[in-house]
């Protein structure tokens, strides 16, 4: 065949297209020619990192992905998880890392754009965000402009679109001085009858455009993603898209309008690799092949060639392919909202991917092997090093530790960040962020919540790869149990250095390992999500950082718990401690932020406790005995002591535990436990009942203080009042923001 | 009690709006496109907020402009009762209703949180449900919520009992002139407000302070 090109093909290009000499061999032996540049740009945009997970996929696999409730798992625009009432969660994470780092205003705020898309493209109404966000040491020299960028840009997106944003996380660490991590989850509600999918169906019909139009934004976005920074850095802005989230609202309105008139056969967003990547899933997943008339996109730009358009990532756009007797309602419904409506092209029965440019072919290719044919690695790896253990725990006064930790950056308020995310809107906010997690009640349900939590301990995966990875996923468990919810399922963001580096490989390999484990152990599968490779500057990895967003249901949002206390005089319950309350202080903040010393093994998880412990924190609570409840990570019991206290604006006082170190006792970070307090005589029968039912199931739920008074004492250190807490705990972030105030 | 609630691309917290206006009117409001030539004969037009056209231009401006408003201008002269939430509010300025400018809040940044609106008064329908004086909790979502008016104009509103709600105790999230949340015109029958009152008005928003004021605004007038 004779398909017209412009470019000559050389191996400087070839290479420039992030491609490897025996992968552009791959492509030579499967069209059996040379590629046209636009060819070429297909193929670069289908097979590099981002796309096709070719360094990831053998390990993903092993994942737990399906349970009874589960509807729709990976592969999908997103995962889908039944509720019950004919309803289902839809949702996903997904990074936008180095579009961040180069522009964060924007970078943030179309990663927010295109993981709403995910969610409302399989026919989810958005009802809920959260984002985890990471940035490098508070005192490096950008660290506060990506700050200020990124949560404005997270914000201006989502609160114009009208998505409450509901948790999160934000931390800080020299290792992502370079490469800062923006990881954005969304969450919509759909029926459970009326979820669409991208997998076309029936020869000959129109494929159709909808949306903004096509400009140069983002052309080769996604292979910058699978890149590593270099000094060049700056001149990869150009490849940052620009958001447009009025153009998603209506795009969203227009969606669910026309998906309720039955015209949709198969949908798809356009998000990373554009319209390639849609068309091409569109059609290999229907076995059908593909045809396109670049000459009918609408574009905004003059003079685009077809390479331009094909790997443009112009935000807000969609592939359709529907019902041609209903093509004219359709029209109706994207002219009303004012947004392109466009036929561009015809479902084939010849499987081939064709592309057609000024009346001219461009490309022809085999469009199943696009996508099953990309590469795949089965990458070097090497084991992780064992950590050497911490020898000696260096002694300080516990209330001045506890002070300095909740008015550090670690543990400090986020409430400059949220405050600046609209957390209410839609109505139906029972929790916002500052908790253990965010809680939404099911609007047109008497009593049904969804509660969400992203987490994930960098500082555990990368001294113990496999316990980080099981910690990620305990954490959210364990997150959403202190709400009272039933843990879901769960979509994990995969955020690692280079794949090609062995080390990196190998804390890839077994943080998955643990992500398994501990996802089968508590019945909590990964039903979505995203992997992020190369986040590396001139050869320095991140934190290996699996964020685990999760889902947890409520049956009644009126018998959640939250972390502030509630009431004096109610006694504290540690649920599922050691004997010592508090043990391991490998990788605490305790050790990294007052002493600066990164050292020892994370802190493991003892995944057959984890569940049996949740499993009876959220029965206590749903018999409606506790007033409140807060799990244990950072900082271990002082911090959460002081987080509770600083929420309800209630003292406590702990008692001391006799031959035992208090810095361990009260910073350890010991896994699985939880704080509660009960609306319970400490001397009384209700209590004892609850007493003889932890012995019996072997769990530890020790009595160790009550509630009341205006300070927080823990055993015998010096009384801190709940007002100098609160003021420690709120002023961080915005000293830090104003740039005054120590960066500790 | 009939009420319209007038949609714009873009607004989104019309579903907020409309559920509160049913929920406590005990009717599901009339929903009008910004494309339609009518409004239908309601006692009470409501302006939802949300970012109308992306706030791309002044917020509000492009919206004000749409001939729906002129039909909404005719019922507010007509007398009929018009409310103006957040982004609703910003419309009702840019079109003349109500006086004043709103600007960027003093913070450059968007504001989410709960603050205290004084009832400064009570003697209008939509604030009758309030005591003169009482403290309310109401939360705030916005960007461009900083009011101003010049001293002639701000003597006129505070002079003549147009000054409907203030942020009290030290709320104030962004830099409104005499701590201004929400005016309303001379005849009393357009109020605009930046706080979200819609979004506290049952147990899960925990409170319902903002209930007295769409009870009031929906009440058959006497």
């Amino acid at each position: 065949m004779t398909l017209r090109n412009d470019v000559a093909i050389t191996p400087e290009l070839v290479a420039n297209h992030g491609l490897k000499p025996d992968e552009y061999q791959k492509i030579l032996d499967l069209i059996g020619r040379e590629p046209t540049y636009t060819e070429l740009g297909i193929f670069s945009a289908m097979w590099n990192e981002h796309c096709s997970y070719k360094s990831s996929k053998k390990w993903l696999r092993t994942l737990p992905t399906s349970g009874p409730r589960v509807i729709q798992g990976p592969g999908e625009n997103a995962g889908v998880v039944d509720i019950g009432d004919g309803q289902a969660v839809v949702f996903k994470m997904e990074s936008h890392n180095h579009p961040s780092y180069i522009e964060p205003y924007q970078g943030a705020a179309t990663g927010v754009g295109g993981i709403l898309r995910d969610v409302f493209t399989m026919g989810a109404r958005p009802v809920a965000a959260m984002n985890a966000l990471r940035f490098g040491s508070p005192d490096h020299e950008k660290t506060r402009h990506l700050v200020a960028g990124v949560v404005a840009g997270v914000g201006g997106y989502g609160n114009s679109f009208g998505v409450p944003t509901v948790g999160g996380e934000v931390e800080f660490d020299a290792r992502y001085n370079g490469n800062i991590l923006v990881n954005a989850f969304a969450a919509g509600l759909a029926d459970t009858d009326k979820i669409f999918y991208s997998k076309a169906e029936g020869v000959g019909l129109p494929v159709v455009y909808l949306g903004a139009k096509t400009g140069r934004d983002g052309v080769g976005g996604a292979t910058m993603a699978s890149a590593e920074f270099g000094d060049d850095i700056e001149e990869k802005r150009p490849t940052v898209q620009v958001g447009d989230p009025f153009t998603e609202k209506r795009l969203l309105e227009a969606c669910l309008e026309l998906m309720a008139t039955g015209a949709v056969i198969a949908i798809q967003d356009m998000g990373a690799a554009g319209l390639t990547c849609s068309a091409v899933e569109m059609g290999a997943k229907g076995d059908l092949g593909i045809e396109l008339d670049l000459d009918k996109v609408p574009v905004r730009e003059e003079r685009m060639t077809a390479y331009e358009m094909m790997l443009s990532e112009s935000q807000e756009r969609m592939l359709m392919v529907l019902h041609p007797e209903k093509e004219p309602q359709a029209r109706a419904v994207f002219e009303k909202w004012e947004l392109d409506f466009a036929t561009v092209g015809k479902t084939t029965d010849d499987l081939r991917f064709r592309v057609l440019w000024q009346g001219d072919e461009v490309a022809n290719l085999p469009i199943k092997e696009l996508g099953d044919e990309a590469p795949e690695y089965d990458r070097p790896w090497t084991e992780p090093k064992p950590p050497a253990p911490v020898t000696d725990v260096p002694k300080m006064d516990v209330a001045d530790a506890l002070l300095k930790l909740i008015g550090g950056h670690q543990c400090a308020s986020r409430r400059w960040v949220y405050e600046q995310y609209d957390t209410l809107i839609q109505g139906n906010t029972i929790q916002r962020p500052g908790g253990d997690a965010g809680v939404v009640r099911v609007e047109g349900h008497a009593s049904k919540g969804l509660a969400f939590s992203s987490d994930v301990n960098p500082r555990y995966c990368e001294a113990n790869p496999l316990e980080g990875g099981k910690q990620a996923v305990a954490e959210c468990w364990r997150n959403l149990t202190a709400t009272g919810a039933e843990p879901l399922a769960a979509t994990d963001n995969l955020n690692f250095g280079n794949p090609e580096r062995p080390e990196i490989m190998g804390q890839f390999v077994k943080a998955i390992e643990g992500i398994g484990e501990a996802c089968r152990a508590l019945d909590f599968p990964i039903v979505s999500g995203n992997v992020s490779l190369y986040n590396e500057t001139n050869g320095r990895g991140i934190l290996p950082t699996p964020t685990i967003g999760g889902v947890g249901l409520l049956p009644d949002w009126q018998k959640s718990t939250r972390i502030g206390f509630t009431a004096p005089d109610e006694p504290i319950l540690l649920i599922g401690g050691p004997a010592t309350w508090g043990s391991h202080m490998g990788q605490s903040v305790y050790l990294r932020d007052l002493f600066e010393r990164r050292e020892g093994d994370a802190p493991h998880v003892d995944l057959v406790a984890e569940r049996k412990t949740g499993d009876f924190v959220r029965r206590l609570i749903r018999s409606g005995i506790v007033t409140a409840c807060h799990d244990l990570s950072d900082g271990g019991l002082a911090i959460a002591l002081a987080e509770m206290a600083i929420a309800g604006g209630i003292g406590a006082t702990i008692a001391e535990l006799e031959g035992q170190d208090p810095i361990a006792t009260f910073f350890g970070e010991d896994q699985g436990r939880y704080l509660i307090t009960l609306n319970l005589d400490p001397q009384g029968n209700e209590i004892a009942a609850l007493w003889a039912e932890a012995e019996s199931l072997g769990i530890f739920a020790p009595w160790i203080g009550s509630t009341g008074g205006h300070d927080l004492v823990l055993g015998s250190a010096r009384p801190v009042s709940v007002k100098e807490l609160t003021n420690a705990h709120e002023r961080w972030f915005p000293d830090y923001m104003k740039g005054d105030g120590s960066l500790n | 009690m009939k009420a319209a609630v007038i949609v714009f691309p873009g607004l989104n917290r019309d579903r907020d709006m409309i559920a509160a206006l049913t929920k406590i009117g005990g009717a599901k409001p009339a929903i009008v496109w910004h494309q339609d030539t009518a409004i239908p004969d309601v006692d009470l037009i409501v302006i939802p907020g949300g970012f109308s056209y992306g706030d791309y231009l002044r917020c509000g401006a492009i919206a004000a402009r749409s001939p729906i408003m002129d039909i909404v201008r005719q019922r507010a002269e007509a007398g009929v009762r018009v409310l103006g939430v957040c982004n609703g509010f910003q419309i009702l300025i840019e079109a003349g209703l109500l006086p004043g400018a709103l600007m960027r809040n003093t913070s450059l940044k968007f504001v989410c949180r709960e603050v205290k609106l004084e009832v400064v008064n009570a003697d209008t329908a939509f604030t009758r449900g309030y005591r003169h004086g009482q403290i309310i909790r109401c939360p705030v979502a916005h960007h461009d919520g900083n009011y101003f008016a010049d001293a002639e104009t701000l003597d006129r509103i505070e002079g003549e009992g147009q000054v409907a709600f203030r942020y009290a105790q030290g709320t104030n999230p962004n830099g409104s002139i005499n701590d201004i949340a929400g005016v309303l015109n001379a005849g009393k029958n357009v109020v605009g407000l930046m706080p979200h009152p819609e979004n506290l008005i049952e147990a899960a928003h925990g409170g319902d302070d903002g209930r007295a004021l769409f009870a009031a605004a929906l009440q058959q007038v006497a």
